[in-house]
C-alpha cells in the first residue's frame, strides 16, 4: 500500500468522522422509500388522502357559517327602521343608512299611502328604489322590472316632473292588477285630490300583502303624493354580532327612526346554522377518523414488513433508541410529505365542493394547515411505534430466519 | 375441505381476522351513520326551516285588496270574502296531510280598547293558540303555537275556549298593560294572559281566540285567511312548471310530489272558493338553503363512502399480505390459483358479512345519538338499507382485497415459503 492511497483513506475515515449521522439517516430513509417504491407510494397515497379529506372536512366546517349566512340573506331584510310614530323618516335617512351598511348589505327605502282607484276603492300605493328591491327581496317573482325598461326615469331625475301629464311605469301586484287594470291598460290613481296616470310595466308575486299593492318609482311617489319614505328596510350580513353591531349604530345615527330586528328570520337562521355546523361536524369527525384509520393500517402493514430489515439493523448493533428514531423520522417525514400535499388537495376539493354546491368558492383556510399538520405526523408516528414496540421484544434471528 | 381451510383460518388467526373485520366493522358503521344523516337532513332542516313560519296561504277567492300598511288594516273590516272556519278540519284530508305540521286561521277586526281611560283603535286578530281539530282519523292540535314557534311570550298563552287575550309587545308599552290584567276590548272586559314578541307587525296587535274575533265582527264562523305550515320539496324545474299544460301521467306525478305549488293546489280543492299561494319569502328561500344543506352533506357522505372503502381496502390488502407463506405452502401442495384466490374471497365474504351486520347496527345506534343530540328527535334507518349496505361491504371488501390476492397467487412458492419478496 503506497501512502497517498492510505492517506486517502485516512482522509475518507477523518471525512465520515465528522459526516453528522443524519446524512446516513437520511440515505437510509431514501434508499428505504426507493427500494420498496410500491409500498411506500401506498402508504403515502394514504396520507395523503386522508390528509385531503381532513383538510377539506376542516374548511368546509369553518366556512359552511359563512355561506349558509349569504343563502339567509335572501330572506331579505333582517333590520327594520321606522319613522317614530308613522312618521317620515329624514331625507338623508337612507343616505347615512347606506354609510353605515356599505359592503355588509343592501337597503330599501319604502313609502306606502292609501290611495283611490277611479271607481274609489282604495289600494295602497308604495314608491321604493326598484333597483335595491331587486336585489333585497329576490324571492318577489316579477314580470318586468319597471326601472330596467324605463331608462328615462333616471335620466329625467333633475328635472321637474308633472305627474299629471306623464305616465309612470309602476309594478303592480298580482292581486292588485286584477282590480286596477284587468287589460294591462294604463290608469288612474288619486290621492288627496292629486291624481297620478300610472302604466303597468311589470307584476309582481309574493303571496304576501305585496300582492295588493301598486310600486312605483321613488321620485315619481315622492313627487305625486309629497310622501317620504318612512321605512327603510336592511339586509345586513354578517354573524349576529356583526348585525347587532350595525343595528346599534343605525339606531344612533337616525335618532328619529325605530330600528327592529325581524328576529322569525334571524333566530330562524341561527338555528339552522347552528344545526347544520353541528352535523357538517360530526360528519367530519366520523371522515377524518375512518381516514386516520385507514392510513394507521396501512402504515403499520408497511412497518410489519420491513421487519428483516428490523432484524439486520438490530443484529448490526443498531441501539433500540436509534431504531426507533430512524422509523419515527420515516414516519414523521412521511406524515409532513403527505400532509402537506393532502393539504393543497383538500383545499382544490373544499374549493369544488365550494363551486358546486354554494357556487362560491371556500376560502382556504390556512388556520387548518397546522393541525392537519400535527394530526397527520402523530397518526404516522403511532402506527410506526406500535409494530416497533411488538418487534423489539422478538430476536433478530427469529425474524431474519422468516418465523 | 375449502369449508375446513376456511374455518380453520378464522379459528386459528384470530388476531389478523379481528383486524380486517374491525376494519370493515367501523367502515360500515361510518357509511351507515352518514347515509342516515343524509336521507334525513331534508327533513329535519326543513322542521327546522318550519319554525321561520308558514309557507302557504289560503285567502277566499273573491276577495277585496288588502288595505294594509304596516299591519294596520285600514279597510271596513266585514268588507270582501270569509273563508268558512267549519272547513278547516278538510285541510287533514288532502293528499300531503302527513306532510302538514301545522296550520293558523287568522280572522283580523278593528276594535277601540280602552285602558285607564285612554281609548286606541287597534287590529285584533282572532286565531287558533293550540287547538285539537280532528277530520276522520287524523287528528292535529295546531294553531300559532306550533306555525310560528319562535314568538315569545311574557305569561301564559291563552286557551282556545276562553276570552283571554295576547296583547303585542309594542302596543302593552304604550298603553301599560302587563300579563294578568284586564283591559276592555269593544266594550268588554278581557284578561290579558301574556305579552306577545314576535319581531312583527304583531307586536301593535291584540291576538284573541278566533271566536271572540267572530263575536266582535257578528260573522259567526268567519276567516279570513290560513295560514298553513307544509313540508315541502325544494322546487326544481319539474315543480315550476304550470300543471294545466300537463298531461296525465305527468301531471299525476307532479300532484303526488309535495312541491309546495302542488300542496296548495290540494288546499284550493278541499276548502271551497278559496285560494291557495305559497308565500314566496319563505316557500323559496326555505327550498334554495335546503338544496345547499343537503348538497353540503351528500357530498361529505360521499367523501365518508370513499374513506371507508379505502381503510377497508386497506386493512384487507395488509391482511393478504402477510399470508404470502401459506399461500406458497398451498401453491407448492400444488393448489391452483383459483382455489387460492377463492379461498381468499369466501374468507373476505364472511368478513364482510360479518363485519357488514355488525357495523349496520352500530351505524345505526350512531345516527340514532347524531339525530338526538343535534335535532332532537330520532333519525332512524329503514331496514331497506341493510342489504345494500351489505352489498356495498363486500363489494368494497372485494375490490381491496383482489390486488392484494393477485399479488399473493401470482408469487413464486419458492419465494414466498423462504419468507423472501
Amino acid at each position: 500500500m503506497s501512502g497517498p492511497v492510505s492517506d486517502s483513506g485516512r482522509e475518507l475515515a477523518a471525512k465520515r468522522e465528522k459526516a453528522p449521522h443524519t446524512s446516513m439517516l437520511l440515505r437510509m430513509m431514501v434508499r428505504a422509500a426507493i427500494l420498496r417504491r410500491g409500498r411506500a407510494a401506498s402508504a403515502l397515497f394514504a396520507m395523503v388522502v386522508a390528509a385531503a379529506v381532513a383538510t377539506a372536512m376542516l374548511n368546509l366546517y369553518v366556512d359552511v357559517q359563512a355561506k349558509l349566512r349569504t343563502e339567509f340573506r335572501n330572506y331579505g331584510a333582517n333590520i327594520i327602521l321606522v319613522g317614530r310614530d308613522g312618521a317620515s323618516l329624514p331625507s338623508d335617512a337612507l343616505a347615512r343608512v347606506d354609510s353605515i351598511v356599505a359592503g355588509h348589505g343592501i337597503a330599501a327605502p319604502f313609502g306606502m299611502v292609501v290611495a283611490r282607484t277611479s271607481d274609489g276603492q282604495p289600494i295602497v300605493v308604495a314608491g321604493t328604489d326598484f333597483e335595491r328591491v331587486r336585489q333585497l327581496d329576490r324571492w318577489w317573482k316579477v314580470s318586468a322590472w319597471p326601472s330596467l325598461d324605463n331608462t328615462q326615469s333616471s335620466q329625467n331625475q333633475g328635472e321637474v316632473r308633472h305627474p299629471s301629464s306623464e305616465l309612470s311605469p309602476a309594478l303592480v301586484g298580482a292581486r292588485a292588477l286584477a282590480v286596477v287594470s284587468p287589460t294591462n291598460r294604463p290608469f288612474v290613481l288619486s290621492f288627496q285630490g292629486q291624481t297620478m296616470k300610472v302604466t303597468p310595466a311589470g307584476t309582481v308575486e309574493t303571496g304576501a300583502a305585496e300582492d295588493s299593492r301598486v310600486y312605483l318609482s321613488l321620485n315619481d311617489f315622492v313627487a305625486w303624493t309629497g310622501v317620504r319614505p318612512e321605512t327603510i328596510e336592511v339586509a345586513a350580513s354578517g354573524p349576529p354580532d356583526e348585525v347587532t353591531a350595525i343595528m346599534n349604530q343605525l339606531a344612533r345615527a337616525i335618532p328619529a327612526a325605530e330600528v327592529r330586528p325581524v328576529r322569525q328570520i334571524m333566530e330562524g337562521e341561527a338555528l339552522v346554522l347552528g344545526k347544520t355546523r353541528s352535523t357538517v361536524l360530526a360528519a367530519a369527525a366520523l371522515v377524518i377518523l375512518t381516514a386516520a384509520l385507514c392510513v394507521l393500517s396501512t402504515l403499520m402493514g408497511w412497518v410489519f414488513d420491513r421487519r428483516r430489515d428490523f432484524a439486520i439493523m438490530k443484529a448490526l448493533g443498531a441501539s433500540g433508541r436509534l431504531l426507533n428514531g430512524f422509523f419515527a423520522a420515516e414516519a414523521a417525514a412521511l406524515g409532513a410529505i403527505g400532509a402537506v400535499i393532502g393539504f393543497l388537495l383538500g383545499i382544490g376539493i373544499a374549493a369544488w365542493i365550494g363551486r358546486v354546491n354554494f357556487h362560491a368558492p371556500v376560502v382556504p383556510r390556512f388556520s387548518v394547515l397546522p393541525v392537519v399538520l400535527a394530526g397527520s405526523i402523530a397518526v404516522t408516528l403511532l402506527s410506526a411505534i406500535l409494530p416497533i414496540s411488538l418487534l423489539r421484544r422478538v430476536q433478530p434471528a427469529v425474524i431474519l430466519r422468516g418465523e | 375441505m375449502f369449508a375446513r381451510l376456511v374455518y380453520e383460518s378464522f379459528r386459528r388467526q384470530k388476531r389478523r381476522k379481528l383486524l380486517a373485520g374491525a376494519a370493515i366493522t367501523l367502515g360500515v358503521t361510518v357509511a351507515t351513520a352518514m347515509i342516515g344523516v343524509a336521507t334525513d337532513i331534508g327533513d329535519k332542516m326543513n322542521r327546522e326551516l318550519r319554525q321561520i313560519g308558514a309557507n302557504l296561504v289560503v285567502t277566499p277567492q273573491e276577495d277585496s285588496l288588502d288595505v294594509e300598511i304596516g299591519g294596520v288594516n285600514l279597510k271596513p273590516p266585514t268588507d270582501g270574502a270569509f273563508l268558512n272556519e267549519a272547513d278547516l278540519p278538510k285541510i287533514l284530508g288532502i293528499f300531503w296531510h302527513n306532510n302538514i305540521t301545522a296550520f293558523a286561521p287568522m280572522l283580523p277586526v278593528n276594535v277601540a280598547i280602552e285602558k285607564d281611560g285612554s281609548r286606541k283603535n287597534v287590529t285584533l286578530v282572532g286565531t287558533y293558540f293550540a287547538k285539537r281539530l280532528s277530520y276522520g282519523t287524523d287528528a292535529i292540535t295546531t294553531g300559532v303555537k306550533t306555525t310560528y314557534p319562535l314568538w315569545k311570550i311574557a305569561g301564559a298563552w291563552p286557551v282556545d275556549d276562553s276570552q283571554t287575550v295576547l296583547i303585542g309587545e309594542r302596543l302593552a308599552k304604550q298603553i301599560g298593560v302587563k300579563a294578568g290584567d284586564q283591559i276592555s276590548v269593544g266594550g268588554r272586559e278581557e284578561p290579558v294572559s301574556g305579552i306577545l314578541a314576535t319581531g312583527g307587525a304583531e307586536d301593535d296587535q291584540i291576538l284573541a281566540t278566533l271566536n271572540l274575533a267572530q263575536e266582535i265582527l257578528a260573522k259567526p264562523g268567519a276567516v279570513k285567511r290560513v295560514y298553513v305550515s307544509a313540508l315541502t320539496k325544494p322546487e326544481d324545474a319539474f315543480g315550476r312548471r304550470d300543471p294545466k299544460s300537463m298531461s296525465g301521467a305527468i301531471y299525476d306525478r307532479w300532484y303526488c310530489t309535495p312541491y309546495p305549488a302542488a300542496i296548495a293546489l290540494q288546499l284550493t280543492e278541499v276548502i271551497p272558493h278559496s285560494r291557495a299561494e305559497q308565500i314566496r319569502q319563505v316557500a323559496q328561500n326555505e327550498g334554495t338553503v335546503l338544496t345547499r344543506i343537503e348538497g353540503l352533506i351528500f357530498l361529505i357522505t360521499l367523501a365518508a363512502l370513499f374513506a371507508s372503502a379505502l381503510a377497508v381496502s386497506a386493512a384487507m390488502a395488509t391482511a393478504i399480505f402477510e399470508r404470502r407463506a401459506e399461500v406458497g405452502l398451498m401453491k407448492a401442495l400444488g393448489a391452483g390459483k383459483v382455489v387460492v384466490a377463492s379461498i381468499f374471497f369466501a374468507e373476505a365474504t364472511l368478513l364482510a358479512l360479518i363485519g357488514g351486520l355488525i357495523g349496520f347496527g352500530a351505524g345505526a345506534l350512531l345516527a340514532h345519538q347524531i339525530g338526538r343530540s343535534i335535532f332532537n328527535s330520532q333519525i332512524s334507518i329503514q331496514p331497506v338499507l341493510l342489504p345494500v349496505i351489505l352489498a356495498i361491504a363486500v363489494i368494497v371488501t372485494f375490490a381491496g382485497s383482489a390486488m392484494a390476492i393477485r399479488r399473493a397467487v401470482r408469487l413464486d412458492p419458492v419465494f414466498a415459503l423462504r419468507g423472501e419478496l
